[in-house]
């Protein structure tokens, strides 16, 4: 028996289509017949009614129709269904015969082709002896007939053909060979189809008659019997409310049929027949939910009619076969139309037939692993005389037997080890794969991913079983970081224990080893002395020796295993693998952090590696390097085994490389900061740790950004919301969760040691060329070198204040537009420790308010961190916020000679110009001189001289002066007239 | 008969099962057990009516366990896997089973050395499962 052996026959799962015999038709030369039969066969869509037609010769040798039986009553059935029964009524034995016969109405030999069609009638009803098929004869005609009745030839000649073939004028046909040959072959067929359906209701009448012959003692399995053929013919007549109804008759009475260990197979293989017809029937019902429901019953009333204990891989195949074609017929529908959901999806039977095979892999496993000197028995008890059975579901060495025990328990003995040597050549690995497979398309459709996940393992062991190890560890691999991300550890244990199985037994060193870091970690939940044998393995893997096997793995793959790691250790090169351990939870943790978030140029950067592992036994490490954004500074962060050779070990190193599981290390380490890195960041691009030995084979985990693996970042969430109080460790011991991460530092400047004062007496006064002294006095112990000062107002201000700012080191002129706001370097020279300079400055506010005025002093100076000597650049800043105010008030005004207010003043007629001058400022005010400078319209009748100069103003204190002056004539009238220029000099 | 009881939230917080050999198939169904809930909590409008309703009902039925589910409004998941073949658990018993493992929880929760998402160790929470365990199956 082929592993097909539990498929279901294809007669039984096609649609029955009412079958149709063609006749008289020669497709192969003939041109006129070959066009009428592609348009019966040609585009049959779903319009055209369901017929499948078959071209036979005129004298087809039709199936012989045994002798009707008379009486049933010395009749025992010797099964339930023969094989060849819905074969033979699909494409045997057909409903209809038709005959194609080339006759027109007026034929000139119109007698002799009456009576050579009645002959080729005859044929055919021979032919047909016994059979209820009808028979029909079509006249391919070259001329298009006439309507009926007016032609009398015509319907006097048809008559005669019919008498003459003895057949009814509802079975006479017409074929006009003319345009329209498509839409005559339609109505031809629709005419067929009405013959085919007469007939199968006959045959189902047919069928039911004989239910009064039979009685229930002896009978029993013709009840099945013709329910069944009744449901398979309403099948054919289209009937299928009616067929559903008779495939559930027969599947309740095919479970009130007698079971016992000869026939159980008989009868699960029947009732699975009758079960997937009605299945099939209420998915074409739209009534899937009825579908399942009898499905279920199928398999509550199969599940346990294991039948012989021998062969209950038997009973396990078929579960799986009613699952997966069940799972086939829930997919067809789907694909036709039907909505699925998530919880009721063609994925779970696929998965439950999956899990059947994996049951039937298991028991072939235990009842077909005879004997080697235990060989297929001669003769083959499953060579039958035909070569097939004759009835579905019975034993070949004992066909037809119906009785409750075998005839000859030799023979029966004999099969069932002949059926068990054939199931131990089952690949029942690809069986489940492919069923599995499937299952994982239908969840992934329907939102499952776990599900998806879940049956991919199942894959990926099956693989393993199945020693495809290659593929195996693609699946696994593939779902592993599902498990890890989601942290279901007892789970991702499983997988990575088969994984490193794979691994071993491919050799694959690189995966062998990622996995037994994580085995070995706090990840895996693993006993101890597991973790102890995996972690020895690993040691062993990294002194390139031969680790140990698995164990329970297949003996041949180990043997073969242990030849491939011997070659893998001989081969020089490939020794060195870096695992990137955020995809993994390895059993080293590591966090590296700066001290500080920031370090002064002048100072040692400070990094703290911190490594714990958890494994079982304490572990060496060679190598711990930390790369740095500025990769400079890598080589200062770096701890190697000084002894490269084995045998001179340095106690000190040796101790201070090795990792105590459950302890937490610190590795610190310092580099003095290059000065152009001030004002930039360096960040912790990774840290690397290197297992193994450079002269053996090596691996280097990277944390990439200096901490983390898969598993941290929860752990960190979890320590921080802890509310445990940290129970104090002892000295030099460290509580993992308390080290916080500080993975990036800023280079900051050198701490200036100067001091910079600003002497001046605010506040300034608008125009004034206003004081600022800057003492600049060094603090350094060292020579501060190249001081430069930058001064004036400070930039990111109000814009108009540029414009209103004038900065100057030369205080002896008054500043214009031309000088600038700021003062940019400024150079000072150099200061010894303790020396001070003096600058003064003049700044020259032409607004009011307030503005910052920046002093910013630079100056570099050599320094000794760590031994080492480098020039530092520091400056400090000095800010101000200076007012402006205004220093007096002016005020003019006119009066006659008697001090009387003027209006206007008149031609020729002297008159005084009285300034009053009005101190607002809060220092004294010296004015130094004043003078008037006249327009062209006004003349001074005296000297006009300063009469307040020298004159010291005290705050809100006034000064006043006047001039005599006059206006001469002017040409028209009255007009107003310009009077002059008035300057006052003053100053503080 | 087997069954098992698993406090989840998203990885697993408790877990009980009875017999203890194959656990590892209990953690898979549960494991994709959740794969339902998280289907049924996204039904946005429908959550919104049911906001109150925490029993989730029967996740998903297999051929030999049945997977009830029951979610928290901290989202945490409780779940039970009953044996197919025992029929003395209705559903309303498998109601009041999560009502007295939510209110158990609620006692671990409120207990302020525990910090919530770390494994359940309570004896306590423990002796309630226990209970539950001997008088349902």
């Amino acid at each position: 028996m082929s592993p097909a052996q539990w498929d279901l026959p294809p007669e039984l799962c096609c649609r029955p289509m009412a079958f149709v015999a063609l006749t008289g038709l020669d497709v192969v030369y003939n041109a006129i017949h070959r066009a009428i039969w592609d348009a019966f066969c040609t585009n049959r869509r779903a319009d055209r009614v369901p017929i499948s037609f078959k071209v036979l010769p005129g004298d087809h040798e039709y199936p012989k129709c045994r002798t009707k039986r008379t009486s049933y009553e010395w009749y025992i059935p010797k099964g339930i269904l023969k094989t060849g029964w819905m074969n033979k009524h699909l494409n045997l034995v057909p409903a209809l015969v038709v005959l194609f016969y080339e006759l027109d109405w007026d034929d000139p030999q119109w007698k002799e082709k009456q009576s050579e069609c009645a002959t080729k009638v005859e044929i055919v009803r021979t032919s047909l002896q016994g059979r209820n098929t009808k028979v029909a004869v079509v006249l391919i005609q070259k001329k298009t007939p006439l309507p009926p009745g007016e032609d009398l030839v015509a319907s006097e000649r048809a008559s005669a053909l019919c008498g003459a073939c003895d057949l009814s004028g509802k079975s006479l046909f017409v074929l006009p060979h003319t345009d329209h040959l498509v839409g005559y072959i339609i109505r031809l067929e629709n005419a067929f189809y009405e013959h085919a359906q007469t007939y199968y209701y006959n045959e189902i009448r047919r069928v039911k008659s004989h239910k009064e012959f039979l009685n229930k003692t002896t009978h029993q399995l013709l009840f099945v019997r013709h329910q069944f053929k009744m449901g398979f013919f309403s099948e054919l007549k289209q009937d299928t409310q009616n067929a559903l109804k008779y495939y559930r008759t027969a599947y309740s009475l095919v479970h009130e049929l007698r079971a016992h260990e000869t026939n159980m197979l008989e009868i699960k293989t029947m009732a699975g027949f009758i079960n997937y017809k009605i299945c099939r029937l209420c998915f074409q019902h739209n009534t899937p939910l009825d579908a399942i429901a009898q499905f279920r019953k199928h398999i509550d009333l199969c599940k346990k009619k294991i039948g012989s204990a021998e062969l209950a891989f038997e009973h396990t195949a078929w579960m799986s076969k009613q699952f997966q074609s069940f799972g086939d017929l829930f997919d067809e529908a789907i694909k036709l139309g039907l909505t699925a959901i998530q919880t009721q999806n063609p994925g779970f039977y696929y998965q439950q037939a999956a899990y059947y095979a994996q049951e039937r892999k298991q028991q072939a496993g235990q009842l077909c692993s005879h004997e080697p000197g235990v060989g297929y028995p001669a003769p083959d008890p499953l060579e039958t005389p035909t070569g097939a059975l004759d009835f579905y579901g019975q034993r070949p060495w004992r066909q037809g037997h119906q009785s409750i025990d075998p005839p000859d328990s030799e023979k029966e003995k004999q099969g069932i080890l002949a059926l068990q040597v054939k199931e131990r050549d089952v690949l029942h690995s690809e069986l489940i794969i492919a069923l599995l497979s499937n299952a994982v398309a239908q969840f992934k459709k329907y939102k499952c991913p776990r599900m998806k996940s879940h049956l991919m393992v199942q894959m990926g062991e099956e693989y393993y079983h199945a020693k495809d190890y290659t593929k195996a560890l693609k699946l696994l691999d593939y779902v592993m970081c599902d498990y890890r991300t989601e942290r279901w550890w007892s789970l991702l244990t499983s997988i990575l224990s088969t994984a490193l199985k794979c691994s071993y037994l491919m050799g694959q060193v690189k995966d062998y080893i990622t996995y037994s870091m994580e085995l070995v970690g706090r990840a895996s939940i693993l006993p101890e002395e597991q973790k102890s044998r995996i972690e020895k393995n690993l040691i062993k893997v990294l002194m390139n020796e031969v680790p140990e096997p698995e164990p329970d793995c297949d003996p041949a793959s180990v043997k073969m295993a242990q030849s491939l790691w011997s070659d893998r250790i001989s081969l020089a090169g490939n020794n060195e693998f870096t695992i990137e351990v955020q995809d993994y939870v390895p059993f080293v943790q590591c966090k590296a952090k700066f001290l500080y978030p920031s370090f002064h140029i002048d100072e040692p950067v400070q990094l703290h590696v911190y490594v714990r592992a958890d494994c079982p036994h304490p572990v060496r490490f060679s190598k711990l390097c930390v790369s740095l954004s500025n990769q400079e500074y890598n080589q200062y962060c770096l701890l190697e085994d000084a002894s490269k050779e084995q045998d001179i070990l340095e106690p000190s190193t040796q101790e201070n490389m090795c990792l105590v599981p459950g302890k937490t290390r610190k590795y610190c380490f310092k580099f003095v900061a290059k000065t152009e890195d001030v004002g930039k960041k360096i960040e912790i691009t990774s840290v690397g740790l290197m297992l193994g030995r450079e002269t053996a084979r090596y691996v280097y985990l990277n944390w990439r950004g200096g901490w983390g693996d898969a598993a941290s970042s929860h752990e960190t969430l979890q320590a921080s919301r802890s509310f445990k109080r940290r129970t104090r460790l002892p000295e030099q011991q460290l509580d993992w969760d308390t080290v916080t991460i500080q993975s990036s530092t800023m280079i900051i400047s050198r701490v200036p040691k100067i001091s910079v004062q600003l002497t001046h007496e605010p506040p300034a006064l608008t125009n004034e060329m206003y004081c600022m002294i800057v003492t600049i006095q060094s603090e350094e112990d060292t020579v501060a070198k190249d001081i430069k000062l930058t001064a004036g107002l400070k930039p990111g201000q109000d814009a108009n204040l540029t414009q209103s700012t004038q900065i100057t080191l030369n205080g002896s002129e008054v500043c214009d537009d031309s000088h600038p706001a700021l003062l940019p370097d400024i150079p000072l020279g150099d200061l010894q420790p303790g020396q001070k300079i003096v600058k003064p400055l003049y700044i020259h506010c032409v607004s009011t308010g307030s503005r910052i005025l920046l002093f910013h002093v630079a100056y570099s100076v050599s320094a000794t961190v760590e031994g080492k000597d480098i020039t530092c650049k520091c400056h400090k800043d000095e800010t101000v916020t200076l007012e402006t105010v205004v220093p007096f008030e002016v005020a003019m005004k006119f009066v006659s000679s008697k001090f009387e207010h003027l209006e206007r003043v008149f031609v020729d007629i002297p008159f005084l110009l009285m300034m009053d001058i009005l101190s607002a400022s809060p220092w004294p005010i010296e004015l130094v001189n004043s003078e008037v400078q006249l327009a062209s319209s006004m003349t001074a009748i005296d000297q006009p001289q300063s009469q307040v100069e020298g004159v010291t103003l005290q705050t809100s204190e006034c000064a006043s002066e006047c001039f005599l002056l006059k206006c001469p004539p002017v040409q028209n009238g009255t007009s107003t007239v310009a009077s002059g220029h008035y300057f006052i000099s003053w100053k503080r | 008969m087997q069954t098992a009881i698993m406090i989840v939230a998203n990885y697993p917080l408790y877990i009980r099962s009875v017999p203890t050999q194959g656990e590892l198939k209990f953690h898979y169904t549960v494991h994709t057990s959740l794969d339902v809930v998280e289907e049924k909590i996204s039904g946005v409008g429908k959550a919104l009516a049911d906001q109150r309703e925490l029993y989730l009902g029967l996740l998903y039925p297999t051929e030999d366990y049945k997977v009830y589910g029951y979610m928290t409004n901290s989202k945490v998941k409780f779940v039970i896997v009953v044996d197919s073949s025992n029929t003395s658990l209705r559903d309303n018993e498998i109601r009041s089973m999560f009502r007295k493992l939510h209110n158990s929880f609620t006692d671990v929760m409120c207990n302020p050395f525990y910090n919530p998402g770390d494994p359940i160790q309570s004896k306590a929470f423990d002796s309630i499962v226990s209970t539950m365990m001997v008088q349902a199956f």
